[in-house]
Order: structure tokens, then sequence, then C-alpha cells
């Protein structure tokens, strides 16, 4: 009912827009409120932020892999952040919590998120536009000053905030502690006060649009993967963030107005007794890992949803186990509140606790595992086309494997005791939540290229791409999985000053130099991304013969998405290769009416007269054979 | 292009002085003025010339596809190369995993050295089994499956929506793999973590481990086999780590620069932080606990082999056992190590001799404190008198 109201008031809305809006080049390309245009500047926010994270991780990668050696052209780069073309310890550790927090939260949320939610939902859902396009202009410019405000920490005296991405006080707490954690601290929680800001706009956008503003026909059982992902991530971050902010807020507090939420018993500099009492740190990573738990999933079932249906697309077959699929992303989206503390096993957290955690962790491995063994069944007996995107959707399920298996080993407590904070930890997360999310988001802009900007990518330059960086990735991580096992701790500025950590030191050498190349194969990448926008081929209607509703939209954009009526959908998106169809894929506008032949039993579960239609054509149909 | 040749060469020879005159250190001048931009320079023309040679092959390639085509020819078939490319990194991948597995496989931690690490290590084991096994059968399936049904105009993909039977199958399978790690794994950590001596237990020696910003410090107990209490607001630069010296258990409370543990005796750990969190992190032993201010924390555990076995287990006459700092802590958080000895129960009691009290003949002095020793021992005696 209320799906068919809101969808006459776009209509009525999308008409009336015509009348009086005149399209200049500031509402068009700066302050859009068209969610085609917002998700675009969202992706290319991303793209920008991963590039300069990608950076920073680099400059500490060289650090890693030559601690002893001077780079005079650092010094010329950086001042006095490298004097002497040697990284400074502290900003060091400032590249790696800036590399982190740009990584996971500018990225992976924003960028991910915020791009295909923007593109996604109203287009494959068949909704002119989002449920409230001001607000979602405002995440994006939120977003944006969060993201300047973030980098400009790089222009304070002390440098930028260091304390680890997590910035667990009192470290972060104590401007006197370390240098980051003076103004650069200061600047951080502002940027993430904007962050959260702009997330969760964008989240409560997403949740009332996917609820509220389906096309006809379009109920959640029709619903793609990628907008079941979506909705769900939503969902997560729209519950999540808050607890950050207080969180945040708190932090502001014990740093600016004297409060000791987080502090207690604190004397600094050997004899400099402080007057904090009462607080606990462990407090903060409670508030810090109910978000960031829910985080990394927030991070990667977009990936997974992306992964979903770009895969299914290109076995041109249906994805398997589509409510599985759906009920493990629910699964995930539950479960994924209650395992925060498998992050503070050795914290100091009440051991019993420990325990619960562990049991907790260890079930979200189920419809993890779930999900891995039905994309494999996807591609079982499919018809496998090897674009670019269908290359990354794969590098991702390879990432989730290699990095979800060893998370057994550190969702498991007694086994995190050894591993904890090591190079093991970094190992697991890069694989499964940072390179696996990455290859997803690369699989979504190789996928939806063509819809954004009408043009199509080059796929060979996309094969390049996709081998030198998911070779890299591989040649980066997997051997610090080694480095964790023998106990080489994380956010470790050199590894010259332990006799026993020296062996590595070969090892990181191969490491940086992965880095390095993996690094220099985005530039293929953005090469191919920048030359495609202007003359990249012009791009077909449907060029991956794809189900869903935005192929159904014309290549050049127009505001309202279609140009008549919304389309109704009549299918799920997935009848690709039904046996008995003209052709291997069957768009959801399609009617069974118009499908008699392809059509089965099953399609009609809800739908008494569709079946009893089935029934009597099936039969007539085996009467004609008879007769013949 | 041949003018990027050009400027390459250029480069590589301003920057091939430039070493010349650093490397005989004639002119220091000259090595200051060098600060790495012909290098930089060098290996950014370099990189341009690998895009150079990328876009040639690119367009050879399709000069190659359009001929082929013009002579109708087939084109070159993306999805085969592709599916093949997809084995080979199958093949190499499972060969790279396999040669990382023996070679830094075999430069991980030794087997634990402590009797709670043993039942740590049993279960990393089976977990590593039980990981590498799904490991390679998926990726295997993965890769294969990606070369087996690769694009073919000829067929389509077999329409297969769901199958209830292997869904169920393959939710259970995991389920009951993980249910017995959780079990196994929970009452291994619910051991572990028992920091308290249990009744009937010989007593644990206590050690007062304490982190600050980027040095542990070591409190052994005296003779009284107990630790005086401490509070920060005591802490001064005579009093690092705020002793309680009107506790009387404080008075005999040693210092050390070494963890000296007897081997075979079980340790209790009590971890304390000044500053902020530090992490005791005794890999060896798979001991860690992070030291939170305000919040000691307990880890108990019983070491088994000394340090001389351990020598001659590993073959390294300079093996230690060591103690750092395994949580962020600032600039010098990768330097705060501590050394580890494993002894024998007669070498520790010899060395526990030698270790001196906290309580310095100066801090005495400082603290007025004979005064009040005498004082109190005078009282003794008053007592005793009566």
């Amino acid at each position: 009912m209320s799906t068919l109201a809101v969808h006459d008031h776009a209509v009525a809305h999308h008409e009336g827009d015509h009348g009086h809006h005149k399209a200049t080049f500031l509402n068009t390309y700066v302050f859009s409120m068209d969610h085609k245009m917002i998700a675009k500047q969202f992706l290319i926010t991303g793209i920008s932020m991963a590039v300069i994270a990608m950076m920073l991780s680099i400059l500490f990668r060289i650090q890693l892999a030559y601690p002893e050696t001077s780079f005079p052209l650092m010094e010329t780069l950086l001042g006095r952040f490298a004097p002497g073309g040697r990284l400074d310890s502290n900003f060091y550790l400032s590249l790696v919590t800036i590399h982190g927090t740009i990584m996971v939260f500018f990225v992976l949320t924003a960028g991910l998120s915020g791009t295909f939610a923007n593109l996604l939902i109203p287009l494959q859902i068949g909704a002119r536009d989002m449920a409230s396009p001001f607000m979602n202009m405002l995440s994006y410019w939120f977003f944006l000053t969060a993201s300047i405000i973030m980098l400009s920490s790089f222009m304070v005296e002390k440098g930028p905030a260091s304390g680890g991405w997590t910035i667990y006080p009192p470290l972060s707490a104590l401007p006197k502690a370390m240098p980051g954690s003076g103004m650069g601290m200061t600047l951080w929680l502002i940027s993430m006060v904007f962050f959260i800001a702009s997330s969760l706009m964008g989240g409560i956008n997403y949740v009332s649009t996917v609820l509220n503003m389906r096309t006809k026909g379009m109920d959640l059982w029709k619903m793609p993967l990628t907008i079941w992902a979506l909705f769900l991530t939503a969902v997560l971050g729209v519950l999540a963030f808050p607890v950050l902010v207080a969180g945040v807020v708190l932090l502001v507090f014990d740093r600016s107005f004297g409060t000791s939420f987080y502090l207690s018993d604190i004397v600094l500099n050997g004899s400099q007794v402080q007057p904090f009492e009462g607080g606990s740190p462990i407090l903060f990573q409670h508030l810090f890992w109910f978000l960031g738990h829910p985080e990394v999933y927030i991070v990667i079932m977009p990936a997974m949803g992306i992964s979903s249906e770009v895969m299914s697309v290109n076995s041109r077959k249906p994805i398997f186990g589509y409510h599985a699929m759906v009920y493990s992303l629910i699964g995930i989206t539950v479960l994924s509140f209650i395992v925060w503390g498998h992050h503070m096993f050795v914290t100091g957290m009440n051991p019993f606790l420990g325990g619960v955690f562990m049991i907790t962790t260890l079930i979200i491995a189920v419809p993890s595992a779930v999900k891995t063994f039905n994309w494999l069944a996807t591609l079982w007996r499919g018809n496998i086309r090897f674009t670019a995107a269908m290359l990354f959707a794969i590098g991702m399920v390879s990432f989730f494997i290699s990095g979800g298996l060893t998370g057994i080993f550190l969702g498991n407590a007694a086994l995190d005791i050894n591993l904890h904070d090591t190079y093991f930890v970094v190992a697991h997360f890069h694989l499964v939540m940072g390179s696996a999310a990455i290859f997803g988001m690369l699989a979504g802009v190789y996928h939806w290229f063509p819809k954004m900007f009408g043009r199509m990518m080059d796929e060979r330059l996309g094969f390049l791409h996709f081998w030198l960086t998911f070779i890299g990735a591989y040649l980066v991580f997997f051997p610090m999985h080694f480095m964790g096992l023998d106990g080489v701790p994380r956010r470790y500025y050199a590894f010259t000053e332990f006799e026993s950590m020296k062996q590595w030191l070969s090892v990181n050498v191969f490491i940086t130099w992965a880095a390095i190349m993996s690094a220099l194969a985005q530039v293929a990448f953005l090469f191919n991304f920048i030359h495609s926008i202007f003359w990249g081929k012009k791009a077909t209607q449907n060029p991956w013969q794809a189900n869903t509703l935005e192929w159904t939209t014309p290549v050049e954009h127009l505001h309202g998405n279609w140009p008549g009526e919304i389309p109704t959908v009549y299918r799920w998106s997935y009848d690709y290769s039904k046996p008995g169809a003209e052709e291997d894929f069957i768009p959801q506008t399609v009617p069974f009416s118009q499908t008699m032949s392809s059509n089965l039993p099953h399609d009609f579960e809800d739908n008494p007269i569709g079946l009893e239609e089935h029934a009597k054509w099936t039969s007539t149909q085996k009467r004609n054979e008879e007769v013949k | 292009m041949l003018s990027a040749l050009a400027v390459f060469m250029l480069l590589g020879t301003s920057m091939a002085i430039a070493q010349a005159t650093a490397d005989g250190g004639a002119a220091a001048t000259d090595a200051v003025k060098d600060n790495g931009m012909a290098t930089a320079g060098y290996y950014t023309l370099l990189f341009l010339i690998v895009c150079f040679v990328v876009g040639i092959v690119g367009k050879i390639l399709r000069v190659f596809d359009l001929t082929q085509q013009i002579q109708g020819k087939k084109a070159i078939n993306w999805n085969n190369v592709m599916g093949v490319v997809c084995i080979i990194f199958l093949v190499a991948g499972m060969y790279g995993a396999y040669w990382e597995y023996t070679v830094q496989g075999s430069m991980i931690l030794p087997a634990a050295a402590s009797l709670h690490g043993v039942k740590i290590d049993t279960m990393f084991w089976t977990t590593t089994v039980l990981t590498t096994i799904v490991f390679v059968i998926t990726q295997v399936l993965l890769f294969t499956f990606l070369f087996k049904y690769r694009y073919s105009a000829k067929r389509r993909g077999h329409f297969l929506p769901h199958n209830n039977t292997i869904e169920k199958v393959w939710t259970i399978a995991p389920a009951i793999v993980l249910t017995i790690l959780v079990i196994f794994g929970f009452f291994t950590w619910q051991e572990i973590t028992t920091s308290v001596d249990a009744k009937g237990e010989p007593a644990s020696i206590n050690i007062d481990v304490t982190g600050h910003q980027f040095a542990w410090e070591l409190r052994y107990e005296g003779k009284d086999g107990k630790l005086g209490n401490t509070n920060y607001k005591l802490v001064s630069g005579i009093n690092k780590l705020g002793i309680n010296y009107k506790d009387p258990k404080s008075f005999d409370d040693l210092q050390a620069d070494t963890m000296v543990i007897p081997v075979r005796k079980s340790i209790r750990l009590n971890i304390h932080a000044q500053d902020v969190i530090h992490s005791v992190y005794m890999p060896h032993f798979r001991v860690q606990l992070n030291a939170v201010p305000g919040l000691p924390t307990y880890f108990k555990f019983t070491p088994t082999i000394t340090t001389s076995e351990m020598r001659t287990k590993l073959d390294n006459p300079t093996f230690e056992y060591l103690l750092y700092c395994n949580k962020i802590c600032g600039g010098a958080h990768y330097n705060m190590k501590k050394v580890v000895r494993v002894v024998s129960e007669a070498e520790y009691q010899a060395w526990l001799a030698q270790q001196k009290p906290y309580l310095t003949d100066k801090l005495k002095q400082d603290l007025k404190f004979a005064d009040q020793k005498s004082a109190v021992s005078q009282n003794n005696r008053l007592a005793l008198n009566n």
C-alpha cells in the first residue's frame, strides 16, 4: 500500500521538477541532490582518499624495509617529520594511524557504501531518487568536510593523531603522552564527529528508501542481494555509529574539560601525578568496539552484496541459495553486535566475558562459511565470462576465504593470547576486510561504470590491474602471518632493536616491494578510470545482459531515472540461463506471461492463480506434443 | 618517447656521478646537495617507460586482434586466456603457500616454554590443520571452477537456484567443527585465566611488572613472601613505583633488572601501568596481558624450559627469553624490552639473595625512615617487656 502511495508522489514530484528547476553547473555537479551525482562524488572522493592512504602506507613500508637507511628525499618532502631522511618514530605511528582511519572509515565505509548505496538503491529498487535528497547531499558534504579536517591534521605542528586507529585512551587522552595526542588528536575527533553525522544521514536515507520506495512488485524477496547487503549495512551503521559518538564525546571531555571517564591512577614522566581518578580505559574499548566490530561488517557486507551480484551476472547463473544468502547477511548483522569483546580478550576484561565472546565470535563464522560455499556453488557449472568486474569479485571471495580462516585462530581466546596485536592480526584483517572489501568495491566500479558515466572501462587494462593487485596483495599479506606466529608485534617502528626480529628484515624488504608493485598497479586503474570517463567506448543500455532494474534506464542520465513510468517488477533478479528461455537472461521487468516456456512451478509459490495458469499451459503443451 | 629516454639516461648518469662522489667522500657538500631527487627521477622515468611498454603491448595486441578479425580468424578469446591464468595462479599460489609454510613456517616461535602454552600449541596446530585443509579445498575449487566453466558460446549455465539438502549440510558441518573448537578453546581459556592459587596449591611467586613510557620495572617479594602496597599518588623521583612504605610488607621488596624466574614454579605476574596502556608480551611462554592504568591485571604461568636448555635446543648460544610491549604506547613503543631468564631453583635463590631492596638507605634517610623504624622496634620491645 505505502509503496504505491510513495511511488505516485515521486512521479508527481518528478514532473513538477522540470517546471521550476534550472540546471546550473552548481546544482548539477556541486550541490547536486541527484543520487547518481552524489554517488559519483562519494566515489571520486573515496578514490582520492584511498590513493592518499595508500601512499602513507608506502611511506611506512619503506621505513620497515630499510630502518637504518636515510632517504634525503623524505626530508625534502616531509621536513621535520623525517629528520635526516629517516621517518620520526612518532610520525611513523601517525602514518599507521591515519592510514588505518582513512582506509576503514573514509574509503571502505563512505567510499564503498556511499557510492553504491546512493547509486544502486534507487536504481535497483525502482525509485526516482532517495527518500530525502537534501539530506543525501548534506551527507556528502559532511563527509568531504570530515576528509578535509582529517587531512589537515598533517599541517599541525606536532603532526596528526598517532595512537593507532583505535585511539585507546589514556594514550590519546593525554596530550603529553605523545606529540600526536595534541592538536592532531583534536582534529581527528572533530573529523570523526562530522564523519559519523554524514554516515548517519546517509544510513537513515538508505534504510527509509529501501523500506518505502520500492517500485510495484518489488517485494523484499525480489530485491537483488546488493540491496539486501546495502540495506543491512545501513541498519548496522545507524545502530552502531552513535555509540562511537558517545565514546568520542566522552574522550573530548577527558581531554579538554578535566573529566575522568577513561582515566585513573596516572603518573606521567615518572613523577607527575595526574589528578584523574575512578575512570576506566576499558570503558572506551567497549564503546569503541561496539561500533568497531559492526564496522568491519559495514565494510565487508556491501562488498559481499556486490560480488554476489557480479558473480551471478557473469556466471550466467542464479546466485545459489538466494534465501540462505539473505539469511546469512541477517545473521551476520545481528551477531555482529555481540562479538565486539573478541578485540579485548587480553586487555584485562573479565576472562569470563572473554569466554562468552569467543562463543559468539565463532558462531558468526557459520553464516560466513555458508556465503563462501554458496559463491562456489554459483560458479559451479556456470558459463563464466571474465570481465574485470568478475575477476575482482572472485578476488574478493579468495581473500575472504584466506582471511576468514585466520579469524578462527583469532576468535579463539586462548590462541589470541599469543597472536593479539601481532602481524598475524595485521595479515588477517588486511585480507578479510581490507583486500576483500576493496576488491568488492573495485568489482562494483568496473561493473557499474557504464551506469555511472555512460561509457565502458577498458577491460584489458582491468585484467592487468586485477592480476597485479591480486598477486601483490597476497605477496604482501601472506608472509605477515608467519611474522605474527614468531611474535612480531604490529605498530613497531623498527625491528632492529630485537635480535630475534632481525630475521624478518629480508621478508620486510620483500613485502615493501610487493606493496610498491601493487600500489603502482593502481595507476593502471586510475588511468583507466579517468580516461574512460571522457574517452571510453560508449556504453549500451545493458552491457552485461543483466536482469536488474538499473539496466532498464537510459544511458544518458536524467533526473528521476526513468523517462516514463517506473517499470513494474515481476520476478527475482536472478533468472539467468533459465531452461526454456530464449536468451540466457530474463530481466525483472518481464512478466511471467511472456515467458511461459521457461516458467517453473517454483516461480508461483505465493501465487495460486499463476500456478493454475502455469499448470494449464504445461498440460496444453503436453497434449500438443502427444498430438504431434 | 625519445625525449623521455634522453632524460632517463641523463638522470641515470647524474645519479651515477652523484653516487661516485658520495662514495669517494671527497665532496661532502655534493652529497648533501643530492637529496635523492635524481634517484627518484630515475625510478619515476623507469616506471613511465614500463607504462609506455604496457601501452605499446596493448596496442600491439589490439592490432593483432584486428588483423586476425580482418583475416576472418578468431579474435583473442580473453575468457580462455583468463581461465588459463586462473589455473596458473592456482598452481603457483599453492606452491607459494607450501613454500611459505615450510620456509617461513620454520622461522616461527619454538614450542611453548610453559605449561599452559603446550595446550595452546596443541589447539593451534589442530586449528592450523583444519583451516589449511579448508583453505586448499576452497581455493582449488574456486580456481578450477573458473577454468572449467569458462565462457563458451555453445552452452548455457546450469540453472540451479538452490538445493536445500546441500545447504543444510554446509551449514551444519562448519557449525559442528566450530562447536568442537569452541568447547576446546573455552575450557583452555578458563583454565589459563584463573590467576588465583587454588587451595592446596603451593603459593605462586608474585612479581610486580609495571610499565611506563618506555620501560618495565620489576618488583620481587622479599623474605616475607608478600609484596607491599603501592599507590600512584606516592610516585616521585625517588619512589618510582609509589610503594607505600607505611606497609611493613614493602620493606623487603626487591628490585631487579632482569626477570629471573625458577623453572617449573608457578609465577604470578601482577601487571600495572603508570601512564598509558602497555602490554606484557612474552611470546615464548604464550603469555600476554595488557597493563592498564588503574586496573591491575594478573597472569599466572609456569615456565618449563630454562634459558640454557632453550639455547641448546635452538642451537643459539645468545638466546634470551624476552618480555616486550605489545600495545602502542608512544614513540619508543618498539623498544621496551626486558630480558627474562629461566633458571633452576638453586640459581634463582642465589640470584634473589643478591638483589637490592627498593627501600635503600638513601630512601630511608629521605623518608626519615630510620627513626620511625627504630621507634617501631622500640615499641615492639616495650610490648615484649610487658
